[in-house]
């Protein structure tokens, strides 16, 4: 039985191996042989000489005379056969060989593939001495393992089938835990309801009523639309609903920051009073306020300025150019006083707008004439960026620009309505009935003695072109009219044939007419001819005498030195008024203290060259504001001495308003007869 | 005398008039749903203009399908109900004039 392997090494058996490789014996101690004493000493011959012997299968000592006793034969027989077998030593063992059947069996048993089992079979004679080794194996298993690594050759290790575990997975394992979160369940609610017909049929019937509701109203601005293909309007209002939420907010942050950027002009705006004033007899100042601005406007000349009737700190400013080779956009700005920043509203238009007007009643209407002959109604309160009307070419356009437009008292139909002039020599009544505009010619500027001649030899009546016209304050029917030949007409709505007056006031265009505020007779006359003139209205209509009428000589005239773009009436005082002129002064009147020198004569515009367009009063506050030809509109507040207000007499109660209105009238009227009787005196 | 006849049944057509489009009668859906449900609704109901049962099925599988599981819908001429619904989740629509849908989702 060898129990040697060679090629093997192993560590669980290195005591009980003998290696006999050549690296086993190294180690070893040398063998020196030695011999039994009893040993016999034989000579060279001896040792050579040859013995033979023969080895038989036959046991010297099994007997060879065994006799049993054959009942066959019926006599003793000596047995031949005797049993030549004699053990020793036995052993049971449990090697099978790798090709025998048995093993084959076996591993098919097993279900191990064949190189896997195959060192297991061919050890198996070993099995019993590594089982019993297993514990040990296992417990020095590490050692082992670092023992094998630099004997590459080494077999795959054996692996206790029994209770085997896999190094990697010898490590602690961490107990399981459980850990969880809750979250808030989804929001729920509950709906309930009934499915019935007639529940169906009544929803669709509400739902379409609402329907045909909603069609009737979005009709009415279906025909303002007409003009959406024009350019679109913007209006700085902001559409969205989330920001709208906080638009009033800011607009109260936004007069904030203003109020405290601007606090030094608003303090000059209600309290400094020039103290200069005093000292001067009669003469007074201009203190330059807020100046408004705005980007789109710059290359644009302001065409009209009207305060808003209800809100005292708002006005309308219309931009456009009165360059003929400079038309291009216009503008409508809305500006108040508490933000000079930045106008309240802002309508953009394709055409240069020339004029506005701000209705009295209704002060969201805006009234505007354009350079290209159309008229238009803004509604500043609708969040729209067009107008709400404009007329075309196909309902009553004017064929040249429109130089005023002045809303009347509603009609009695309570439809708004109001008057247009343009140079195409028409005046038109536009009236506004529900959501359309109805035009209808008043009157037509018809120069009597001059006519062209057609193409045919007719004689066409040539037009005259107006410029402005002023209604009357008390009588309704009653208006003026300047034209750009010099002539102021005196007209009335009733007749559209004639005028009732007819005056050739100026040489040049007149650009403003304007009734006293105080005085029912008394109007002013601005012109491109250096003049501001005051007449007064004759009696004509009474006598019907028209032949000398042109003839006529104004009350009071003023050279100005310059073109005069506009002049206002105080509406403080019958006797104070104020013009522009295009040289950049303003000039302030006062008949009652002078009746030939302006009391005020004052520069206001920015840069030289700047030429200025129109003033207005503010009907409350003691400001005026002025706008020029480069978009730039500039409030100025006058000093005492321009705003002389008659004064309060100790002891007496405050005058009420017709007392006033008498005290001025008196006053106008005072001055009016000294100068009457100069003019009579000088035509006698 | 035909005129007149011809005229009074015109207003009673008039009176009669039969609604067809869809008509959202209450939803707590964003714009964006709504107008998807909506649609869908319309498809499933032209498409199984006979069959309630598969249009709802349709609905219901279609709104699993976009906007996540457990949806719910009714599809019918009348009936009652009392739903409860994940907030923001529920559209109840007429279409067709005389069919009530209802579509919710509750998990």
């Amino acid at each position: 039985m060898s129990r040697r392997r060679p090629t093997r090494i192993r560590e669980g058996d290195d005591m009980t191996d003998i290696g006999d490789g050549t690296d086993a014996d190294d180690w070893t101690q040398t063998k020196t042989m030695e011999k039994p004493a009893d040993q016999l000493q034989l000579s060279e011959q001896d040792l050579k000489e040859e013995f033979t012997r023969i080895l038989t299968a036959n046991n010297p000592h099994a007997p060879q005379n065994i006799v049993r006793y054959s009942f066959k034969e019926k006599q003793y027989k000596q047995t031949s056969s005797v049993d030549q077998l004699a053990i020793h030593f036995s052993l049971d063992g449990n090697m099978l060989h790798r090709d025998s059947d048995e093993a084959k069996r076996q591993k098919g048993k097993l279900g191990l593939p064949e190189a896997a089992s195959e060192p297991a079979i061919s050890e198996s004679g070993e099995g019993a001495a590594e089982e019993a080794e297993g514990e040990k194996q296992e417990t020095t298993e590490e050692r082992a393992d670092d023992a094998a690594t630099p004997a590459p050759t080494e077999k795959r290790k054996l692996t206790n089938q029994f209770n085997y575990s896999e190094r990697a997975s010898q490590t602690y394992n961490n107990p399981y835990r459980e850990r969880g979160t809750a979250t808030e369940p989804p929001p729920r609610a509950t709906y309930s309801g009934n499915v019935t017909q007639w529940e169906i049929f009544d929803a669709y019937s509400e739902d379409f009523e609402k329907q045909e509701k909603s069609k009737e109203k979005k009709v009415v601005p279906g025909r303002k639309e007409e003009d959406k293909s024009r350019k679109k309007l913007t209006i700085t209002e902001t559409q969205s609903d989330d920001i709208s939420r906080v638009s009033v907010a800011s607009k109260i942050v936004e007069r904030m920051v203003n109020q405290n950027t601007y606090d030094d002009v608003a303090q000059d705006f209600r309290y400094w009073e020039d103290v200069s004033d005093d000292y001067r007899e009669q003469e007074g100042t201009l203190l330059p306020l807020w100046r408004f601005a705005h980007d789109k406007a710059k290359k644009l000349a302001v065409t009209s300025i009207c305060w808003n009737p209800k809100y005292n700190d708002l006005f309308a400013a219309s931009f456009g150019s009165y360059d003929f080779m400079k038309q291009g956009t216009g503008l409508i700005l809305f500006h108040s006083l508490k933000n000079p920043s930045y106008p309240e509203l802002v309508y953009e238009t394709d055409s240069g707008v020339m004029c506005l007007d701000v209705h009295p009643e209704h002060p969201y209407q805006i009234a505007a004439g354009f350079y290209d002959g159309s008229v238009a109604v803004f509604n500043a309160v609708e969040k729209k960026d067009g107008p709400l009307h404009r007329c075309t070419a196909k309902n009553g356009k004017h064929t040249d620009p429109v130089w005023q437009v002045r809303w009347q008292k509603d009609d009695s139909d309570n439809n708004m309505n109001f008057f247009s002039i343009s140079s195409d020599g028409r005046i038109v009544h536009w009236t506004i009935v529900k959501n359309e505009m109805i035009y209808q010619d008043v009157i037509k500027l018809v120069i009597p003695d001059v006519s062209a001649e057609g193409p045919d030899g007719i004689k066409v009546p040539t037009l005259g072109c107006g410029t402005a016209f002023d209604f009357h304050k008390q009588k309704d029917y009653l208006f003026l009219v300047g034209s750009e030949e010099g002539k102021v007409h005196v007209c009335s709505k009733a007749y559209t044939s004639h005028f009732i007056d007819s005056i050739d006031a100026h040489n040049m265009a007149v650009y403003k007419v304007a009734w006293n505020y105080y005085h029912s007779k008394l109007f002013i006359t601005c012109s491109a001819d250096w003049n501001v003139k005051i007449w007064e209205m004759s009696n004509k209509i009474d006598n019907k005498d028209n032949s000398e009428t042109s003839t006529r000589k104004a009350l009071f005239s003023f050279d100005l030195n310059n073109s005069v773009g506009d002049v206002a009436w105080a509406p403080y005082s019958s006797t104070v008024f104020a013009a522009v002129t295009a040289d950049g002064k303003v000039y302030v009147y006062d008949l009652n203290v002078n009746k030939y020198e302006p009391i005020c004569e004052q520069m206001v515009a920015q840069k030289k060259k700047t030429k200025l367009t129109h003033i207005e009063f503010n009907p409350i506050h003691p400001i005026i504001i002025v706008g020029d030809d480069r978009g730039n509109v500039t409030s100025l507040k006058l000093s005492p001495n321009l705003r002389k207000v008659p004064k309060e007499k100790k002891g007496q109660p405050p005058m009420d308003a017709a007392a006033r209105q008498q005290f001025e009238l008196n006053k106008l009227e005072k001055i009016l007869s000294m100068v009457r009787e100069s003019t009579e005196a000088n035509a006698s | 005398m035909a005129t007149e006849v011809a005229e009074e049944k015109k207003v009673d057509t008039e009176s009669k008039r039969v609604h067809t489009y869809p008509l959202i009668r209450h939803s707590d859906m964003n714009d964006e749903m709504k107008t998807e449900a909506m649609e869908l609704c319309v498809t499933a109901c032209e498409k199984f203009s006979a069959n309630n049962e598969n249009a709802a099925k349709m609905i219901k599988e279609t709104m699993d399908k976009k906007f996540g599981a457990s949806w719910h819908a009714v599809v019918g001429e009348g009936y009652g109900f009392e739903i409860t619904h994940e907030v923001k989740n529920l559209l109840y629509m007429f279409f067709g004039g005389n069919m009530a849908i209802m579509i919710w989702k509750c998990s």
